[in-house]
Parts: structure tokens; sequence; C-alpha cells
């Protein structure tokens, strides 16, 4: 009877345990407040995954560049997609497969072109949170990219862009960011993954403790599609007393790529 | 036609209202606080301007009167009006006053300085040292050993390239288009976004020291304190590269940004480089108020402009190659 009881008590607080950890966070977690009372996400950010890579699980493989050997092989990793896999449209997955195979040549990041939402939040750099009551900065050390989420100046996209149009507005204690207004010309990762310009995105940023935030965008483009995604991951506070972003102006690292075939060629 | 008249007359309608900046001021201003105690420098500024940095050779005064500024601006807001002959490599080229991009259709302060160098009182760039002098001739010999300017992108500007521009700085200087900032001020922090190449400036207030002296990079290395009302902003660690206005990498720059009105922010700088002038010199630009948004200017992802100069210089080329062989006599 002891027994069977201890054992009912057992079961009881492992499901409780369980339901607390899913996600990965405690629901109870109460983020420090800004000035006008709302959490407190400002400080620099980086995600700590292989998502960079792929979305989808994937093993490791080797550089597309035969001279960078492993130093730029691709690292495995498991999905981060709700689901595990993209729910690609049949014509979709065909170009997702031939962006893969071209990748070295169409890579938008391999040009230093500004990344698009939401691959800036896990490539391999941080970025830094400026946090007003109007205005939420997120900066990016990749290409210096910026986006602006306004937070009470909600308006559609007045133009077509490569970081998209972001309203923002907080429910409770997670930061809710609505965006769209792309141009179809980024990349979701470094395996071909693709949108249109149809392209929306909904992110939700949770802080989960003092140093990670919980964080989920659900996509959707219905030209690419068949229904809607979601992708999840955490982000982590980078803690180093001396964490700055540090310059990458990677225009400069890539001007030979693109236009080394326009260099005047030696008279003779 | 007429509707650039219009928008001229209303801006300039518009610049008569503005307090000026460098007027006496009849009682000091307390610019309001940031909930953390800091002045509150927050929103979207321009430095436009009109004002040369350097004084004009037949200048010599400091300041125009009111009536001079105002019909010098007039002047300049018309001649940039009229700049473009439909038909003329200018006018396929940008015309700014079309999209509103010029500066006489968007709030600008009015100057009555006769030039934004304000020491040496001259208002001009102080004579050179003798390294200024012989670095500035090794960079002209070895601009001409790379070639003309459009032999490889590397020989382009820097602007066209879409690596840094006057915008950017630093320091920041007005230029013909996308003169807007934002400032944001963050605990510990203050953002400055040059909307020129979507370029955020983040400047940490904690007291850090500046980088690694061998950690060189096109912006420098920046930090930021308050004194009194003004924030001060000193950079280090520039590179050999960007050379403002001729300077060497051991420039050290000082920024100060003081809020003179809910309208006006006054910004001032200090260029020491001893390496490259015989002294230190200062400038100092007013920033009106502006609004946003700033909007995303992806300038290397819609560089057509350079791939096309370089593509028409190949071109030229290979035209000019196929004539002299055609002038050959056949044998």
């Amino acid at each position: 009877m002891r027994n069977r009881l201890g054992r009912a008590f057992i079961v009881t607080v492992g499901v409780m345990v369980a339901a607390i950890s899913a996600g990965g966070q405690s629901r109870t977690y109460r983020a420090p407040r800004t000035a006008d009372g709302k959490p407190n996400f400002n400080g620099i950010w980086q995600a700590l995954n292989e998502a960079q890579w792929d979305l989808e699980a994937h093993a490791a493989a080797p550089s597309p560049v035969l001279e960078l050997g492993a130093a730029h092989a691709a690292a495995g990793g498991l999905s981060i997609i709700d689901g595990g896999t993209i729910p690609y449209t049949p014509a979709a997955l065909k170009k997702k497969q031939e962006n893969y195979a071209n990748r070295l040549t169409l890579d938008p990041e391999i040009k230093c072109y500004l990344p698009g939402v939401p691959r800036a939040n896990y490539m391999p750099y941080p970025f830094q949170i400026i946090q007003g009551a109007k205005y939420i900065m997120m900066i990016y050390t990749f290409a210096g990219a910026v986006r602006t989420i306004y937070m009470d100046e909600h308006k559609e996209a007045p133009a077509d862009s490569w970081m998209g149009w972001s309203n923002g507005h907080w429910e409770g204690e997670t930061l809710v960011v609505d965006t769209a207004g792309f141009n179809d010309q980024t990349w979701f990762d470094r395996a071909g993954n693709f949108h249109s310009e149809a392209l929306h995105v909904v992110e939700r940023y949770t802080a989960a403790s003092p140093d990670h935030l919980l964080y989920e965008a659900t996509i959707e483009d219905p030209n690419v599609f068949t229904r809607p995604w979601k992708i999840s991951m955490p982000l982590y506070r980078r803690l180093e007393k001396n964490a700055q972003l540090m310059e990458f102006r990677c225009v400069e690292f890539v001007e030979e790529l693109i236009y080394g075939h326009l260099r005047k060629k030696p008279s003779h | 036609m007429n509707h650039r008249i219009l928008v001229l007359a209303s801006a300039l309608i518009g610049l008569s209202a503005i307090p000026l900046a460098g007027q006496a001021r009849p009682k000091p201003y307390t610019a309001p606080r940031t909930p953390d105690g800091q002045p509150d420098l927050q929103g979207f500024w321009t430095n436009a301007t009109y004002t040369p940095l350097e004084r004009p050779k037949d200048v010599t005064k400091e300041f125009y009167t009111l009536e001079e500024a105002r019909e010098i601006v007039k002047k300049a807001a018309v001649d940039e009006a009229e700049q473009t002959v439909p038909g003329t490599v200018p006018d396929v080229h940008y015309d700014f006053t079309q999209f509103g991009l010029d500066r006489s259709q968007g709030p600008m302060a009015l100057n009555l300085r006769t030039s934004l160098i304000v020491d040496p009182p001259e208002g001009r760039l102080p004579p050179l040292s003798a390294e200024g002098a012989r670095r500035a001739a090794e960079r002209t010999a070895a601009r001409k050993s790379r070639g003309g300017p459009h032999d490889a992108v590397q020989n382009e500007p820097l602007g066209s390239r879409c690596i840094l521009m006057d915008r950017n700085g630093p320091p920041m200087l007005g230029g013909a288009y996308n003169n807007t900032y934002q400032i944001m001020q963050a605990p510990g922090y203050v953002m400055i976004l040059v909307e020129m190449l979507h370029d955020a400036r983040i400047i940490p207030l904690d007291g850090r020291p500046q980088l690694p002296s061998n950690v060189r990079q096109w912006t420098g290395s920046s930090r930021g304190r308050w004194d009194g009302q003004t924030l001060v902003i000193e950079t280090t660690n520039l590179t050999d590269k960007f050379a403002f206005m001729g300077a060497s990498e051991n420039m050290r720059l000082t920024e100060r940004f003081t809020r003179l009105d809910d309208e006006t922010l006054r910004y001032q700088f200090t260029v020491e480089d001893p390496s490259t002038w015989t002294r230190p010199w200062s400038a100092e630009v007013p920033w009106k108020k502006d609004k946003g948004p700033i909007f995303e200017h992806a300038c290397h992802e819609g560089n057509y402009g350079l791939y096309n100069t370089l593509a028409g210089a190949r071109a030229e080329e290979r035209r000019a190659a196929e004539e002299a062989a055609k002038k050959k006599p056949q044998k």
C-alpha cells in the first residue's frame, strides 16, 4: 500500500516536472522590468545551435570549398522545427534541393547580403537589443543588419525590404513581433531553405531565466509551404563583462567575388 | 516643375520659423531626462546643411547675417532643384528633388556660420604636418600605381562601394541625401542609427577601455560618457583605409552632443592627429529634429551602379580596342 502510494506520488511529481520544463522554460519566470514596466530584453544575445547550416535534422557534411577542408564543414544538428520538417509544396521542395546543390553561388550570406528574418537570429554571431518604449532595435553583427520593431506605430510595410517591416506588442512576459513586407531574396539557412515575398513571420521572445530567452517563430508563406510551421530555440545572453558587437563590414570581403571578373585585364 | 517650387517655398517658410543655431539664447535649456537620469537626446535628427566644412576662400567673416544665410539657403535649394537637364548624364543618375531626397524638401537647421569648422578660427583645415604631407603624397602615388578609378572595384570610392560614407563617419557629416539619424538610449548605452548604410553605432557608457590597439575597425572603437548636459564620445582604433580628410589611423576623435532646445541638437567634434595636421581642429553642426521612420538602406544589395560602372569601363575598353584594330593598316 505504502509502496503504491509512493509510486503514485513519484509519478505525479514526474508529470508536474515534465509540464514545467516543456519547451525548456519555466512558466513562472518573471523578467526584470524596464522603466516603463515591460520585460527588459536589453543585452547581447546569441543562438547556440546548428540551425545556421540547416533548420532540419542533418548529419555533418564536408565544405563545398575543397581548400577549407574541415574548417568550414557543416556541423551535424537536430531539427529546430515543430514536427521535424518544413512543409514545402512539391515544386518548392524541388527548388530547395536545387538551391542546396548550387548553394555556393546562390546563398545570399556568401555575398554579404542582409540576412532576413528569422535567419539573422541564429547566425553564428551575437546581436544586441536596445529597448525603448516606442521602438525596440535589434542590431546584428552580420552585415550590420538592423531591425526596428515598431511598438506603437503599427502599419503595413511601406515597401519590400530585406529585413521586413516589424510591428511589435507585448503579451504579458512575451514580446510578439509580426514581420512582413519581405523581398524573396533571403534564405533561412545554408541548406537552401527559402521563401517568397509572401513570407509572414510571427516571432515570440520570452525570458526564461535572467540569461536566456525562448525564441519561437511561426513562418507562413502560401506560395512555398502547405501550412504555417514553427521553429523554436533558446537565445543565450553573452555574459562576458566586455561583450560588444564587433564591426563586420563584410562588403569588403566579397567585392572580389562579386566584381572580380570586371577587373581591367592587363594590356599586352 | 511647379510642385518643386511650391515645395521649395514651403521649405523656406519653414526654415524662417526655426530658432537659429549659434544665436544668443535668452534662457538656458535643460534637456528632459530619460528614466535612468540621462539627458534625453532620443528621437530622429537630421544634419542636412548647405554650410561647407571649410569656409569659402572669398568669405572672411565667421557668421552671415540672417538675411545672407537665408539667401544662401534659397540659392542652394534652387540650384539643387534645377541640377539636371533632361537627357543629360546627371539626369539619368539621381534626381534627388524628384524623390524628395534633396536637402531643401526636409527639415534643416539654419546655420549662420560660414563654415562648419570653428577652430582654427579661419574656418579651414590646419596645415598638414611634414609627416601628413609626406603621407598624402605617398597615398596619391599608391592610388596611381593601382591604375584608373574604374580599373577594379577596390579603386572606386568607399561610398560607391557601400562600405562607408561621410554620413557614417565618424565624424558624421551631412551629404546630398539620407541625412537622418535616430538616437536611442538604454541603460549603459547610446545607439545612433545612421540612415546611410543602416549603420548602428552602439556606444557603451560604462567606462570600459577602448579595444586593444591592434584591433582596427572602419569606424574605430567608441566609448561614451556624460559631461553635464553633453554626451561625449571618444573614438580611436581607426584604420588607414578610412583616412577621414586625409587622417592617419592614429586619429583621435571626440564628438560632443548637446541638446540646445526641443528642436536642435548641437553636434561638435574635434580631430586630433599630429601625424597629419600641425594642430587639432574642430567643427560644429546643428542637428534639427526630424521625423521617422528610417527605411532600410540596402546599399550593397542593390548596387547596380557599381556593377554598371565597372562593366561600362570594360565595354569602353573593348570598343576602343576594336576601333584601334580597324584603323590598323591591312597587310
